[in-house]
């Protein structure tokens, strides 16, 4: 419910926030640093006060929120593809092919995410693509040992034996019998995946290390308001984080209700 | 002490959980005797409510569960009255229990000597060495060989009958009054178990312990018990002196257990079986429990039977007893 | 135990030469290795010289050796900004770090254990709940936004704690330690706060059902059978139980603790190693960025190794099985 608030906020943005934030024309630097609800030189009450250069606020995270929640979406569904595409081929390949894939995935969970990403943006530089790219490299392997987990509880059961005793191809078999049934817990754990994603790439970027300043996510935004926090002008880092809690929050809470929905040992 | 006092008195103990679905009567109206040095066998299925009658004696009964009614008299004293804390003074001291399985009662990541010292230091007020000294002498007693080396071992280094010892060498600490041991040789090999019993009769002989035996093995009761009580969904059905009971039972579930017992059949006939299955607890309908699974049911049975005396000690909750059959013996 | 060991450590540096083996394709094959090790002020000459000095002109697999024979003289490049070996620039940030790190983990259990016991004896009670949802809520929180919240609270609304660096330090063993001054333990709370939130709530959570699952054992009942008093059965007979899991976690944690610094040092400008990598990132000082990265891998490998040694303390049933 909150969440799809959240998901419209973002991509309405340009029509439904006061200002954009981007238009310099739109902007008035005699504006900066204004407390929220102060009515500013351009005519509107600027609720959430604006930061150095004048920006509303509201407007800023209602973009923010929009390069936010794509870069964490955009990723997760790459990360998605990516690491159940090797988890299938580990489930069904077995042997080798499995033990080194697998051999893989353990090598990445047991690094932690945040080191990963940093060196990954080390070597190849800002931009929200090669944030893309970190986090994908970051994630995949949660989606691998998902579905390869479930591929090898489904490979065992009758109907995929029965499926290849009339030697169906084995593409038919993976995608038409295999995938539906390893599809709910994957969807569960994309769901958490995304919000993990967001706060990553709120993390990478409030280091200076993620998007670049012409594109401002959420934790551009905190990191923004950071030097103006010693001085008492909190607003221009607690809105932005405020907004960030929500969405991390509504996300898991959605996946927690997948989860319930999609394990029908729970439906009983 | 009050020496014309029995050890234990069970009087119309009620122990029920109230849980979500209803309340579990998992105790209905259980009485029963336990004299100095004497041993009394409390038999049953699964689920009749054994082990949760010996919890209540020792106060042990978690929540939802409680005490809803009755007496438990121990030297005379009703144990309901007592605080957590005089509880928690008799508990280990002057009534111990043993419980039914020794993989799980000896904590695995504590050493023996850590959990016997710990059982000493709880109600005597006594130095580690001397704690230690009558652990020893303990694990001695019950036959475990070199002591010394032992108490410095971790439960998994025993073997089930080793532990069990263990466990009873901790009940044994404090020269108890009273020892509930709930089917403590259930879980070892049968030549184990000859030999736990064994010492368990000469303890109860030499030092006066008083011991309820819980068991659902009618086989082992006979060989160990003075006198005898069945249970059946949370009541005692029969009760009187074990040869009596297992000779001439009075009640149609105790005469069906009987049968039961594979070695009092002819070789080569059928085992007798008791027809059926025990009733769930929750919400029990009025009157005889057994009445579904018996063949002597009519329709007075669904009226709560009452538990006359037929001899003296010896009871049976039964409208319809076998007391043809009682006679004739 | 011995054989337990050495497998152990042959598994670790198997770990290490794979590690190196990624650090190298990341420096050398993603990246122009040029550009990453020779400083860009350097002329063509330079260049060229140092190209042929670093054996950039050898095959791959040649370089991979050349590379591993230097890391292991300890050797892993000098930083462009310092002129100093990368790794000693390290090893210098490294106390701060690990200072924060410990003090992290040791918050996160001081806090952490006694809540998660109380949630655990009461579950039903309206602390512990409240308790769980808090717990939630450290999961969820972005740590470095509550990182700023507290130094706007603590330290510019109420001026309580001070809001960046170290403070004073005192020596001892030749390093300097913040938490042995008065003044470097006020600086080291609100950053070993910040760093253990998510360790809080993992502690929370572990702790509490650990606890309801050890209190329905039957040796927790035998424990109250022999009259011990609640106090012996909670803190002896639930608590060393549940300290296994507990323990066991929250060291493998240890490393993503020295990790996630990397964010709480660059918030409250902790001069640790965590802020040298940021740092160094953004200049591009990339002989530190291996260094830091190599460095890392090494400690995750004696992480796991002294969590496992740990463990088999701990819980003897492990001790006997490594024996045997």
């Amino acid at each position: 419910m909150v969440f799809t608030i959240i998901a419209l906020i973002a991509i309405f943005a340009p029509w439904i926030a006061p200002q954009n934030p981007y238009d310099l024309a739109q902007l008035d630097i005699m504006d900066g640093r204004m407390e929220p609800g102060t009515v500013g030189g351009a005519g509107f009450t600027y609720w959430l006060g604006t930061d150095d250069q004048g920006r509303d606020m509201l407007s800023g995270i209602m973009y923010g929120l929009r390069i936010s929640l794509t870069v964490g979406a955009g990723s997760a569904l790459i990360a998605c593809l990516v690491g159940a595409s090797l988890g299938m081929m580990a489930a069904y390949a077995g042997g080798r092919t499995d033990g080194l894939i697998m051999r893989l995935v353990d090598l990445q969970l047991s690094f932690p995410a945040i080191l990963a990403a940093l060196m990954i943006l080390a070597f190849l530089g800002k931009g929200i693509l090669n944030v893309v790219i970190a986090l994908v490299v970051v994630e995949w392997a949660y989606y691998a040992r998902t579905v390869r987990g479930s591929a090898l509880v489904e490979r065992r059961r009758e109907y995929i034996e029965a499926a290849q005793c009339l030697a169906l191809p084995t593409r038919r078999i993976i995608f038409r019998h295999l995938l539906p049934n390893c599809l709910p817990p994957l969807i569960v754990v994309a769901t958490m995946q995304i919000a993990r994603a967001i706060a990553l790439e709120a993390t990478l970027s409030f280091l200076g290390l993620g998007v670049p300043i012409t594109e401002p996510s959420l934790g551009l935004l905190i990191a923004n308001g950071y030097e103006y926090m010693l001085s008492g002008k909190y607003w221009i880092s607690f809105y932005p984080g405020i907004a960030l809690l929500v969405t991390i929050v509504s996300i898991n809470l959605v996946g927690d209700q997948l989860r319930d929905v999609l394990n029908p040992r729970l439906k009983k | 002490m009050n020496d014309t006092a029995p050890t234990l008195e069970v009087r119309e103990l009620r122990t029920h959980f109230f849980t979500r679905a209803g309340v579990v009567k998992a105790v209905d109206d259980v009485s029963f005797t336990v004299r100095r040095g004497k041993v009394l066998g409390l038999v049953g299925e699964s689920g009749s409510g054994k082990t949760v009658t010996g919890f209540s004696i020792i106060g042990l009964v978690d929540p939802p569960g409680r005490i809803a009614g009755g007496q438990i008299l121990f030297q005379g004293k009703d144990l309901a009255s007592l605080s957590e804390a005089e509880m928690r003074h008799l508990r280990g001291n002057r009534i111990a229990m043993i419980f039914q399985d020794p993989m799980m009662t000896l904590n695995p990541v504590l050493r023996i000597d850590t959990q016997m010292i710990e059982t000493v230091q709880a109600h005597a007020k006594v130095s580690r060495e001397e704690a230690r000294q009558r652990a020893r002498d303990a694990l001695g007693q019950v036959g475990i060989p070199s002591p010394d080396e032992r108490l410095k071992s971790y439960p998994h280094q025993f073997s089930g009958g080793m532990r069990q010892r263990v466990a009873i060498a901790i009940a044994l600490l404090h020269k108890p009054d009273l020892i509930i041991a709930d089917e403590p040789t259930t879980a070892l090999d049968v030549t184990i178990q000859g030999q736990i019993l064994a010492e368990a009769q000469k303890l109860c002989a030499e030092t006066g312990t008083a011991l309820i035996w819980i068991t659902h093995d009618l086989s082992v009761v006979a060989g160990l018990a003075d006198d005898i009580a069945v249970m059946y969904a949370g009541k005692v059905v029969e009760s009187g002196p074990v040869s009596q009971v297992l000779d001439a039972p009075l009640h149609p579930y105790t005469v069906g257990l009987i049968g039961s017992v594979p070695s009092r059949n002819r070789r080569g006939e059928p085992l007798r079986q008791i027809p059926g299955m025990t009733p769930s607890l929750l919400n029990l309908p009025e009157g005889c429990a057994f009445r579904s699974r018996c063949p002597r049911a009519e329709p007075n049975c669904a009226v709560p039977p009452p538990m006359p005396e037929y001899r003296p000690g010896r009871f049976a909750r039964c409208i319809h007893p076998h007391l043809e059959e009682a006679v004739a013996a | 135990m011995t054989v337990f060991l050495l497998r152990r450590l042959m598994q670790a540096a198997v770990v290490v030469l794979a590690m190196s083996l990624l650090v190298f394709i990341g420096v050398y094959a993603i990246g122009d290795p040029v550009e990453i090790l020779i400083s860009p002020e350097a002329d063509q000459i330079e260049r060229e010289r140092a190209i042929a000095a670093l054996g950039l002109d050898l095959p791959l697999w040649q370089q991979y050796l050349v590379f591993l024979g230097k890391a292991l003289q300890g050797d892993l490049g000098r930083s462009f900004v310092f002129n100093e070996p990368a790794l000693q620039l390290i090893l210098q940030r490294m106390p701060a770090t690990l200072e924060l790190a410990f003090g992290a983990t040791f918050a996160a259990l001081l806090i952490g254990l006694p809540l998660g016991l109380y949630a655990g004896l009461r579950p039903d009670s309206s602390v512990s709940k409240g308790i769980m949802a808090t717990s939630i809520l450290g999961f969820s929180l972005p740590t470095f936004w509550v990182g700023l919240m507290l130094i706007m609270v603590f330290a510019v609304q109420l001026g309580w704690l001070p809001s960046t660096g170290r403070g004073e330090t005192a020596e001892l063993f030749g390093l300097r330690w913040s938490f042995l001054t008065w003044d470097g333990l006020a600086h080291m709370v609100m950053p070993a706060i910040n760093l253990a939130l998510f360790k809080i709530s993992l502690v929370i959570r572990l702790t509490r059902a650990g606890v309801r699952e050890t209190m329905l054992m039957d040796y927790v009942k035998f424990a109250r059978a022999k009259g011990l008093s609640p106090a012996r059965v909670t803190f002896v007979h639930v608590f060393k139980n549940i300290l296994i899991p507990v323990v066991t976690v929250v060291g493998l944690e240890f490393g993503g603790t020295i990790a996630f610094s990397v964010v709480t040092e660059s918030i409250f400008a902790w001069p640790g190693m965590g802020k040298l990598i940021i740092d160094s990132i953004n200049v591009l000082d990339r002989p530190v960025i291996v260094a830091y990265l190599m460095i890392i891998v090494l400690m995750f490998i004696t992480i796991n190794l002294v969590v496992d040694l740990t463990y088999s303390l701990l819980d003897p049933r492990v001790r006997l099985e490594s024996k045997a």
